[in-house]
């Protein structure tokens, strides 16, 4: 029967309580008395020289307080790029200037370049369209092919080129060249990793505030990581230290990466809100966040796969170029670098994998990590090509995949990371149950009765999550730690407040959370609260990203559960006579082994805090620990998903009937939180395979900025529940974490998009269309239709 | 964005000619203006209203003409700026030949849009800039040739739905649509 409580159990997610009934508090709500409202003035060319900006009409508009253009920031530091990755040459990498307001140049359509600051946010629109910015437009790099040729236009006049890094990495040249010498076989393929927009459903807020009282400064902002903001912002451009500066993260309406990073308006509404003495607010509209919200994915990349006589992979090489946008955002050079090549080697045991990235500057918005970050990009490489690799020689795709993976544990891959645990032919199987390979033929025959053409895609995937231990990521060039923490206060009466430095934006934290603490003190979880997202309440936290959440800061709060637990026993104890290596906690009571004496939970919690009969000469009076925990090792969640698609021939309409995933995610809290993350994974996943693409043109102009022109998946685009399974039942502990999680969240996005594809190919060569090896996502009906009739 | 055409006007060259460099006539012609003022020497300077799919604006912008051979062939080149709407600016070569009946005015135009014109309107840009580059030549030719006895071709006023719908029941579906229009791209 399946526990209905604690570890393992699916309450449902007590927050949605508030989501759902409009009483959530999200940063848009919180309004201060006082405050003012800001406009940015945005670049509506990719690229411009800034001649002049007039601001003097404008100033004199009604309610206008002040006028902010990058003049203002000049002594301010710019905006921080958190890992610096070194060049293949040992060189770091070029770090160009990102100033608050851009100051001399726009570098891409978005760029904000003044701010009008007024008592309402009409006011400040109306007062914007008065200022006179000449600003000359000049040519624009866009494709990274072409900002990489000798005498391109520079994004940055002072860089060299347009060049941000070139990164070698993994299995040396000689090695990997002699592995391809002597391969029976060698696959080859040229992709794109379409660019995304991340879409949270709620825009990005800020609201700055400044007390002349105490001289601290607070951020309200739609975070994932408020900690992080503090230290950037307060460090790096601002210079404000910490302990007068407090960043506020309430409710966040989604993040998927996107809300990870240090934004230049956070800087703003903070400096801003000393400069005119009032709460300054920003709130993105969705034009906006089209066009200032870091972007995702944007690779292009040749991957090659060398195979010997026997079918074993016995080479990876691929050469990637990455796009960086005009600037580098906070995780941007890690995204296509550490969390990318570390993963070419995929679920396989390929002696020689070598990994080439060359980040490149281009006059576009800012890219940086988007739910998988990296991850879905090494994915889709590896497995379009092992897809390939399968047709070309013939042989099946899931025994090409079997006969090369991993299957002894811990094994160091050539790409830096050991993986600890895993069962990859357990998920294989799994997989091929619930999709049901046995039973494809004839549903291929339906469907070719209805004159559609039927596909079967499978992919493996293995990602590195619980990011990240602190000395080797600090090796790499991460400029910070990645541990976490968690305080467990237990108050007089025995409830308990948890704070946490990971932040809940949709994942079910507040759920989550509780149940681990709970199952390990035996109390109900109803005693339990989490509280998050306030660099005032929580001891620190780097926050919430790379299905870090539970592997890392859930790890600290195991920690601080266990000193809880430590001091409790030493207090009932001294209760019941007893020495506390003699305590035994079960279901809420302490008892003293082999007897029927016992206390209960909150007679000891009260004791902590009324200690009239207390150990005073040993331990302090309280009940509250905190613990940092920084991980021993990434955590490895991999799985095999499948998914059947019907192809229209007339039209190029791909439609998915059939979506299975098996994951091993380790041991699961509650299941339902899981499947809703993985359902969710994947959800987007499919948006990017068929749907969405954030696209430019020549001159740098966003022509995807609203949903009319940027498609996001909705629910007709994804199969029906019945048709739609994910399952977690194969699990291989993580062998480093207290709770052996692995994290769960990325993996729907990091394993969905080559398998539709991969599934999109199968229909079209079932049709007889052999010619046609790949189709660059998102395979829309007219790329699908161009296919077929490219004989 | 590139379009090429060609029409056939009932003047003679050097009246067409003339009537190309008569800001009154342009005023006349280019579909919204409000306002057209300067001369071809030193160029012009234009108001015009337009609304492109969603986005409505009132883009200020200037006109030179360059590459003038007398009666034969010239040059427009123009930049629109419409504020927060962003802005437009194209080029259009023109030449003019002596044809039976007339004169033939051909012309390649080649404009392109930034800001949210290019993020809202992209998908509907080259129709719109189709049917503004016909709007300004059957207004000329109208305007060079004498009144006409038909309204559907008469100057175009600039205001609003007379533009860009071409029929009564498109009027009534853009007046519908604007709500939601509206909160889409605010």
């Amino acid at each position: 029967m399946p526990k209905d409580h604690g570890i393992g159990a699916s309450p449902k997610r007590r927050e949605d309580v508030r989501f759902l009934t409009g009483a959530g508090n999200y940063t848009d709500d919180i309004n201060i008395h006082g405050q003012a409202y800001v406009h940015f003035l945005r670049s509506d060319v990719a690229h411009g020289t800034i001649k002049s900006i007039d601001t003097s009409e404008a100033e004199k508009m009604p309610g206008v307080v002040k006028i902010f253009t990058g003049a203002d920031f000049e002594g301010v530091g710019g905006i921080p790029c958190g890992w610096q990755v070194t060049d293949k040459d040992g060189a770091p990498m070029k770090e160009p200037a990102h100033p608050v307001l851009a100051q001399g140049k726009v570098r891409h359509v978005g760029d904000p370049y003044a701010a009008v600051v007024a008592d309402s946010l009409e006011q400040a629109r109306t007062a914007a369209e008065a200022i006179v910015a000449d600003i000359e437009e000049l040519p624009a790099v866009v494709d990274m092919g072409k900002a990489l040729e000798p005498g391109a236009t520079k994004v940055h006049d002072d860089l060299d080129d347009n060049l941000c890094y070139d990164w070698l990495f993994g299995t040396d040249t000689e090695t990997t060249q002699a592995a391809f010498e002597s391969a029976a076989h060698v696959t080859t393929l040229e992709l794109v990793n379409n660019r995304l927009v991340a879409n949270p459903m709620e825009p990005r807020v800020a609201v700055g505030e400044f007390s002349r009282a105490n001289g601290e400064h607070t951020l309200h902002t739609t975070s994932q990581n408020p900690h992080v903001i503090r230290l950037l912002m307060g460090a790096f451009v601002l210079g404000i230290p910490e302990h007068k500066l407090r960043v506020v993260a309430p409710d966040v309406g989604g993040g998927f990466g996107t809300k990870i990073f240090h934004y230049a308006e956070e800087a703003f509404c903070t400096f801003a809100a000393k400069a005119c003495n009032r709460p300054v607010k920003w709130t993105s509209t969705r034009s906006e966040a089209f066009m200032s919200d870091a972007h995702g994915r944007d690779h292009v990349t040749k991957i090659e796969l060398a195979l010997d006589k026997d079918n074993n992979f016995i080479g990876v090489r691929t050469d990637t170029k990455a796009n960086m946008g005009a600037y580098l955002s906070t995780f941007a050079s890690s995204v296509p670098t550490w969390l990318h090549g570390t993963l070419m080697a995929g679920n396989y045991k390929t002696p020689a994998v070598q990994v080439n990235v060359k980040a490149v500057f281009t006059n576009t918005v800012p890219v940086d990590a988007y739910r998988g970050a990296g991850r879905p990009e090494a994915t889709f490489q590896l497995e379009r090509v092992i897809d390939k690799a399968a047709r070309e020689l013939n042989v099946d795709p899931i025994r090409l995949r079997r006969q090369n993976f991993v299957t002894e544990f811990p094994y160091e891959t050539p790409v830096a990371v050991a993986y600890d645990t895993g069962d990859y032919h357990a998920t294989m199987d799994k997989m091929e149950e619930l999709i049901d390979i046995p039973g494809f033929a004839a549903r291929r025959a339906a469907s070719e009765k209805n004159g559609k053409l039927r596909g079967l895609g499978i992919n493996c995937f293995i990602e590195a999550c619980g990011i990240a231990p602190s000395n080797l990521v600090g090796q790499l060039g991460a400029r910070a730690g990645l541990y976490d923490a968690a305080t467990v206060r237990v108050n007089a009466t025995g409830s308990i407040s948890v704070m946490v430095g990971a932040h809940s934006h949709g994942q079910g934290h507040e759920t989550v959370f509780p149940q681990v603490v709970a199952e390990m003190l035996g109390i109900d979880e109803s005693m339990i609260d989490i509280v998050h997202g306030d660099t005032s309440k929580i001891p620190f936290g780097m926050g919430t990203y790379g299905s870090r959440s539970l592997a890392v800061c859930g790890s600290a709060m195991v920690r601080a559960t266990e000193k809880i637990i430590n001091k409790a026993k030493k207090i009932a104890g001294h209760m019941l006579e007893a020495s506390d290596s003699d305590i035994e906690l079960k279901d809420g009571q302490f008892s003293v082994a082999g007897t029927d004496k016992s206390v209960a939970w909150g007679d000891v919690t009260l004791a902590a805090y009324v200690p009239h009969n207390y150990p005073l000469e040993d331990i302090e009076p309280g009940l509250e620990e905190t613990a940092f925990y920084d991980p021993a090792n990434f955590t490895y969640p991999a799985g095999a998903y499948a998914c059947e698609v019907e192809v229209d021939p007339d039209t190029g309409k791909v439609t998915i009937e059939k979506f299975v995933s098996a994951d091993d995610f380790g041991n699961v809290v509650n299941p339902m939180i899981v499947e809703g993350q993985v359902h969710g994974g994947i959800a987007q996943g499919i948006g990017q395979a068929l749907l969405e693409n954030c696209a430019y043109d020549e001159n740098g102009q966003l022509l995807s900025a609203s949903y009319m022109d940027y498609a996001m998946p909705r629910a007709d685009d994804i199969p029906h529940m019945e048709s739609y399974v994910v399952d977690h039942s194969c699990q291989t502990p993580c062998t480093h974490n207290p709770l052996g999680v692995k994290g769960c969240g990325e993996a729907g996005a990091i394993g969905s998009p080559p398998t539709v594809v991969n599934a999109v190919i199968d229909a079209l060569h079932s049709g007889g269309h052999a010619h046609v090896s790949h189709i660059d996502m998102p395979v829309t009906p007219s790329r699908v239709w161009a296919a077929i009739n490219d004989q | 964005m590139q379009m090429t055409d060609s029409r056939t006007i009932a003047a003679p060259p050097n009246e067409v000619w003339d009537a190309i460099l008569d800001p009154e006539v342009l005023k006349q012609c280019v579909p919204g203006c409000k306002e057209m003022s300067g001369s071809a020497e030193d160029g012009f300077e234009a108001t015009v209203v337009q609304k492109v799919g969603p986005v409505k604006a009132t883009f200020k912008g200037t006109v030179v003409l360059s590459d003038r051979i007398e009666g034969q062939s010239l040059t427009l080149t123009g930049e629109g700026k419409g504020g927060a709407a962003g802005f437009a600016k194209g080029g259009a070569d023109v030449t003019l030949t002596e044809v039976e009946g007339g004169t033939q005015l051909h012309y390649d135009v080649d404009a392109k849009v930034g800001g949210k014109l290019a993020q809202l309107g992209s998908r509907v840009i080259d129709g719109f800039a189709k049917k503004m580059a016909d709007q300004f030549f059957t207004n000329f030719q109208n305007v060079v040739e004498g009144p006409q006895n038909d309204d559907e071709t008469g100057p175009d006023t600039g205001e609003e739905g007379a533009a860009p719908e071409t029929s009564a029941a498109a009027q009534e579906g853009g007046e519908q649509k604007k709500g939601w229009f509206k909160k889409l791209v605010s």
